[in-house]
């Protein structure tokens, strides 16, 4: 294999580049600057990174695909779509830190350090076309959540969420892994492309060993997006993480995992589409159910918006099993419309907590919003969307998804989506109520805004709203993004 | 190769698994069970513990370890680097720049937040 | 500056979005400027689109904005845009001024209520559907404006929420106008069926040829069209809701009730012209639909003795004089009177408001008498209104009405002495209410201490005014050129291609100026009884009543329509419903819901055990899962 400096290409990680350089510029500023306040603007430094690859990954939208570093990683519409959301959401939930971080005393520099090395894993995971190269990404971003669960020290219920998030993820790693060898096995090969290949040109279809593999290669991701039965860390993970973390891994994370499945399954696995769809299928119907009748008895916000992020990934999952145009379409834009209705209702859990975590039962949410009149539409905004009411961006993402899987002739799955949807209508308007409808037990002291925070409630806000009223310049990226598979 | 390709395997796992299921089933049936405190002592290597295994350790001894660890992996990957080095080039050489910078800095960072010090900085 | 167009409906939404979410802190005097000031934003903006549209030759004085795609799903494809014609231009000035007026005119009369901001708020979200409704360029998009004015006036009537009549009548407007609603609906889907499109242009240029004249589609269409109409501008049968609406603040009576939202359905039918053209059958039955509502609503007038209910009944009766209009094809004639009779109408509301400002709330006209002296200004506006409401030269009521009487007259005999008879008896009504209210001697509670207005009410009172005799001008009769509004109105209304507008080349002037004396001398006939029965000889209606006592008290009450609709289809509909609710609701779907509900909350207790908290469990859950997931790949 010759090697020269052109096959390299370094303008197709340019994203991965600049948020590197900045975690790194991070570091560096970290060890410098001594003054513990003046360590808080190191955050700027993180945003500033987002905001340069969100320029370099914008520009590289509409291009021709190009694939860099000997056919390891791919810059399509598709990667691009996924790098823009991934960078959104590292953007906001650095901004969502800000306040969190200063006033938990916690060490700035290693937490958007971290943060940005995990956007920077989930950049690389939305991009690679080798499975080898799906897996560093994979443990790049997993490695730095298994720190930044546990980042609150002082927290029993951090720590362990954080010990039981590396036991766990070490555990599906391994199962990924495992699967990636007996797909190498299998076909010789761990270029997503040539397996493709191999699998149409040998027959492959019923061997055994593939089959074991793909099966394996569905746990591991299944655990990623929290598929049951493959959920069971996600409450108490989500729980005792730092709650921007929380935001950040519900929707970063999970999409990022989507983004590696649909490329693995839907790119070039679709001639066992009969296998992984079923596996799928009866998945969506557990992730959603469960998801969403655990919620209906949780008093603690966000282990309910745990929860009912499992229930949104088996509503995903709908998309992904229907497929086609419509179907990839529909994830996508469910996906993008997710990462910000979530991160939003997260914003206004993160206003509302206080020190030691505090104020997160649903009990300490009574009378917030005539108390904040703003913090509660925008909570009952998001909750709304989250619940898929019309005519906010849930209810559109959910649209699509629903007549997508008709159209394919998922009747069932699409009846017991809906069904689904209806139950999740109950927990997501408990939040709704409760802050507007009842009194508090207690004064509330009230809560304080901060400016960064008041940013991402407003672009979570502007967006949940927008996509929803005006879906179709969003529908239409999401639709060029999809063109590789079809 | 269907399935049938690995019935062999299957049929030895099978045989193994009820084996070692089969002997510790059949012992515990069997055999009489005396306790006594050496016998449910955790086994040492024949010696006697002294002390309770639930001690902790300092935790500067696995970070201490996991620098070392990073270390050797970088050892161990300059090696093969430099053995096809001249195929390389130019291009082999930057990329280990990098990789050896971005190992530095990580460097620098643990060195000046103290990873290093034994006992006179609290981290 | 015609592209602007969408600016006209921003600044109402920049004014909610300013009061509604912003607002809690703002005083008062702040949150009214603001209301208002947004309005007179769209308001200029409306009137420089206007200015414009007037340089451009008549021919291309159509013109789309579309702003963006709003939903494209299949076959279905809406943008949101605005359609900017003469139509649509007369409406929205007509809107935006009058609302400007009497958002003024809020700021005196609501000062004291505790509810200032949600007022202002509901008001400008109400403008700002209004304006929707009518620069829409689609029928979906007009429905979405139509939805957002009912919901408005609901809010509105129901303002006082904590009193029950006002909730109630808020609950009785929304029913009513639902039924009207489901036949705009149903409209659509037909509309859409058949066109493939709701756009306003397509839909328009395609219906001569797509459909034929008077056949089944385009008859249904335009018919249940009008039963949407019937329901927003109160005619027969869907007229019940009007006289309750009364119920809420006396401006909001005037905007919503009198001026802009009840005349939406005017709007609809004149902007389907092309559409009605093709249906004569639904003509017909609009324009017999429009002269019996005038007369019922007259007749039920004469005997009110609440001045805004008076109001009311007027208000039905002309819409029906509108309606009228269109349904002898001269729709520009009924856009003339909508526009002279927002001016009027909206002063006699102000005017009645005023007087009862005056008064402590008082609106029984029994109790009123002799307040002319009293209350100078409000007098003298109030009676220009009436005059212009009777019809009496010069005034802007005249001009209007003279010239739908005179369509009509092309038409058919029968439906121009209905609308005569109307007309007579409109000027009666009006002219007992001056007489009762101003004139003669005083009723007034002694406790009342009567006083004049603030000028932040005046002063609308006076521009309405102004309004109200000049507004007739600008659609003189018999002099060349003189009836500019119809000219101006060509473009959209020639659409319709035949109709009575087109015959109207040829008449003679002579017998025109005749009629038109007709028509003052049935007006002042009115008054002149009016006068006879009220300040001449006070006696006589009291004799009346008893002579005719039947008929009175038939009257009185309305016809008893409240009541027989209350036996005929409330009563039963309730019982039906009580016995379904007890029945089937409670037992059977209540039963079900809960059930499930209950089935769902023990499941998650269920499910929340398996969350045990150890990751051995999980771990173990974990490899449960792979053994599964390869059964499930295997097994396929």
């Amino acid at each position: 294999m010759g090697i020269e400096a052109g096959t390299v290409m370094l303008g197709i990680i340019g994203p991965e580049v600049v948020l590197v350089v900045a975690a790194l510029g991070l570091m560096v500023a970290d060890i410098i600057i001594k003054d513990e306040r003046e360590r808080q603007f190191l955050v700027w430094i993180g945003v500033a990174g987002i905001l340069g690859s969100l320029a370099v990954s914008a520009s590289l939208w509409g291009r021709e695909v190009a694939y860099g570093f000997y056919g390891m990683v791919v810059v399509d519409n598709f990667s691009t779509f996924f790098t823009l959301l991934f960078l959104v959401a590292g953007g906001l939930t650095l901004l969502m830190s800000h306040r969190y971080v200063q006033e938990r005393k916690l060490s700035p520099g290693e937490y958007y350090t971290l943060t940005l090395f995990a956007t920077c894993g989930m950049v690389l995971m939305g991009k690679s076309t080798d499975l080898i190269m799906i897996f560093l990404g994979l443990e790049v971003l997993s490695v730095s959540l298994y720190v930044l669960v546990g980042y609150v020290r002082g927290s029993d219920k951090g720590v362990e969420a954080s010990l039981k998030y590396f036991l766990l993820g070490a555990f599906s790693s391994g199962f990924l892994l495992y699967g990636i060898a007996l797909l190498y096995g299998a076909t010789g090969s761990t270029r997503l492309a040539e397996i493709g290949a191999a699998i149409a040109q040998k027959g492959l279809l019923g061997e055994p060993m593939l089959l074991a593999g793909m099966g394996l290669l569905l746990t591991g991701f299944g655990f990623k997006i929290a598929m049951v039965p493959f959920h069971m860390w996600a409450p108490d993970v989500y729980e005792g993480a730092p709650s921007p973390i929380t935001g950040f891994m519900s929707v970063g994370v999970k999409a990022a995992a989507f983004a590696a499945l649909l490329r693995v399954f839907a790119g070039s696995l679709p001639g066992l589409g009969i296998q992984w769809k079923e596996v799928l299928w009866l998945g969506s119907i557990l992730t959603m159910t469960l998801g969403n009748v655990t919620a209906l008895m949780q008093t603690n916000i966000k282990r309910m918006l745990a929860y009912s992020s499992i229930a949104h990934a088996g509503y995903i999952l709908i998309g992904v099993v229907a497929g086609g145009e419509t179907g990839t379409t529909a994830v996508l834009y469910y996906l993008l419309v997710y990462t910000l209705m979530n991160l939003g209702a997260f914003a206004v859990v993160v206003a509302i907590e206080q020190k030691d975590e505090k104020r997160l039962e649903l009990l300490d949410y009574a009378g917030m919003g005539t108390r904040h009149p703003a913090l509660g539409a925008a909570m009952a905004v998001f909750m709304f969307s989250l619940a898929g009411i019309p005519p906010l961006s849930g209810f559109m993402g959910k649209f699509y998804i629903f007549s997508a899987a008709v159209k394919e002739g998922y009747l069932g799955l699409t009846i017991i989506g809906v069904l689904n949807s209806l139950v999740s209508v109950y927990y997501y308007l408990r939040v709704t109520v409760m802050m507007f409808m009842k009194e508090p037990e207690a004064e509330i002291t009230p809560v304080l805004f901060h400016p960064s925070l008041v940013v991402v409630l407003i672009i979570a806000l502007f967006f949940t709203l927008q996509m929803g009223l005006f879906p179709s310049t969003y529908l239409h990226i999401a639709r060029e993004s999809i063109k590789i598979f079809l | 190769m269907g399935i049938a390709g690995y019935t062999g395997i299957l049929i030895m796992v099978a045989v193994a698994a009820a084996f070692g299921g089969v002997v510790v089933l059949l012992s515990r049936l069997i055999g009489k069970r005396q306790e006594s405190r050496e016998k449910l002592m955790p086994y040492e290597c024949g010696i006697d513990p002294t002390g309770n295994a639930r001690r902790r350790f300092s935790i500067k001894f696995y970070i201490t370890a996991m620098l070392f660890i990073i270390f050797d992996i970088e050892a161990v990957f300059l090696y093969p680097w430099a053995v096809v080095y001249r195929s390389l080039k130019i291009f082999g050489f930057i990329e280990m720049v990098v990789f050896v910078g971005i190992l530095l800095i990580g460097f620098l960072y643990v060195w000046k937040k103290g990873a290093l010090e034994w006992g006179s900085k609290s981290i | 500056m015609i592209n602007y167009i969408w600016m006209v409906t921003l600044f109402p939404l920049i004014g909610v979005v300013l009061n509604g979410l912003a607002g809690v802190k703002f005083p008062r005097k702040v949150t009214g400027a603001i209301g208002s000031l947004a309005i007179l934003g769209s308001f200029l903006t409306a009137c420089l689109i206007f200015a414009e549209v007037l340089r451009l030759p008549a021919a291309q004085r159509t013109s789309e904005v579309v702003l963006f795609t709003w939903i494209a799903c299949g076959s279905l494809l809406v943008n949101i845009g605005f359609l900017v014609d003469p139509l649509s231009l007369v409406m929205l000035l007509t809107v935006s001024g009058v609302s400007f007026i009497i958002h003024i005119y809020s700021m005196g009369y609501m000062a004291e209520d505790e509810g200032f901001r949600r007022y202002f708020t509901y008001l400008n979200l109400f403008v700002f559907f209004m304006l929707i409704l009518v620069s829409a360029n689609s029928f979906l998009l007009m429905f979405v404006g139509w939805e957002g004015v009912g919901l408005c006036s609901y809010l509105l009537i129901g303002f006082w929420y904590q009193r029950r009549a006002p909730a109630d009548a808020g609950k009785k407007a929304f029913v009513v106008n639902r039924i009207g609603d489901y036949g705009f609906l149903l409209a659509m889907m037909l509309i859409f069926v058949t066109f493939k499109t709701l756009d306003f242009s397509t839909v328009f240029a395609a219906a001569p040829h797509t459909l034929e004249s008077g056949g089944l589609a385009v008859t249904l269409i335009t018919l249940l069209l009008f039963l949407g109409a019937c329901g927003k501008s109160a005619q027969i049968p869907l007229y019940v809701w009007l006289p309750d609406a009364m119920e809420g603040p006396t401006p909001v009576s005037a905007l919503i009730h009198a001026a802009t939202m009840v005349t939406a359905g005017v709007y609809m039918v004149v902007r389907c012209s092309v559409l009605y053209s093709l249906a004569p059958l639904s003509m017909d039955v609009v324009a017999i639909i429009g002269c019996l509502t005038a007369i019922y609503a007259a007749s039920i007038g004469l005997m009110q003795n609440d001045i805004k209910r008076v109001l009311a009944y007027s208000t039905i009766s002309q819409l029906g004089y509108m309606f009228l209009a269109c349904g002898v094809g001269a729709f520009s004639a009924g856009i003339f009177h909508l526009v002279t009779h927002a001016f009027f109408k909206a002063l006699l509301f102000l005017g009645a408001g005023s007087v009862m400002h005056g008064m402590a709330g008082e609106l029984d006209m029994r109790k009123m008498g002799a307040l002319k002296s009293k209350m100078p200004w409000t007098y003298w506006t109030f009676l220009i209104g009436t005059l212009a409401l009777a019809g009496i030269f010069p005034f802007a009521g005249f001009f209007s009405k003279d010239e739908i009487l005179w369509d009509v007259l092309q038409k058919s005999t029968v439906l121009w002495a209905g609308g005569a008879i109307g007309a007579f008896m409109t000027a009666f009504y009006m002219f007992r209410a001056v007489f009762m209210t101003f004139h003669g001697e005083s009723r007034v509670d002694e406790q009342v201490h009567v006083h004049e207005s603030p000028r932040v009410m005046l002063i609308p009172l006076g521009v309405l005014a102004l309004l109200s005799v000049a507004g007739g001008f600008i659609g003189l009769p018999l002099i060349e050129g003189g009836n500019r509004l119809k000219e101006f109105l060509v473009p959209v209304i020639a659409l319709a291609g035949h109709g009575a507008a087109a015959q109207h080349g040829a008449h003679e002037a002579g017998f025109e100026a005749v009629m038109m004396v007709v028509s003052l001398g049935v007006a002042l006939a009115g008054i002149a009884l009016a006068w006879l029965m009220y300040i001449k000889n006070p006696a006589v209606p009291e004799k009346l009543s008893e002579r005719l006592s039947g008929l009175y008290r038939l009257i009185y009450n309305k016809y008893f329509v409240d009541e027989a609709c209350a036996a005929v289809i409330v009563e039963p509909v309730k019982n039906g419903s009580l016995f379904l609710w007890r029945a089937c609701d409670n037992k059977v779907i209540d039963g079900a819901v809960n059930g499930s509900g209950a089935v769902m909350l023990r499941a998650s207790r269920i499910l929340q055990r398996v969350q045990t908290g150890m990751v051995q469990g999980y771990a173990l859950g974990f490899v449960g899962g792979v053994i599964a997931v390869l059964y499930i790949v295997f097994a396929m």
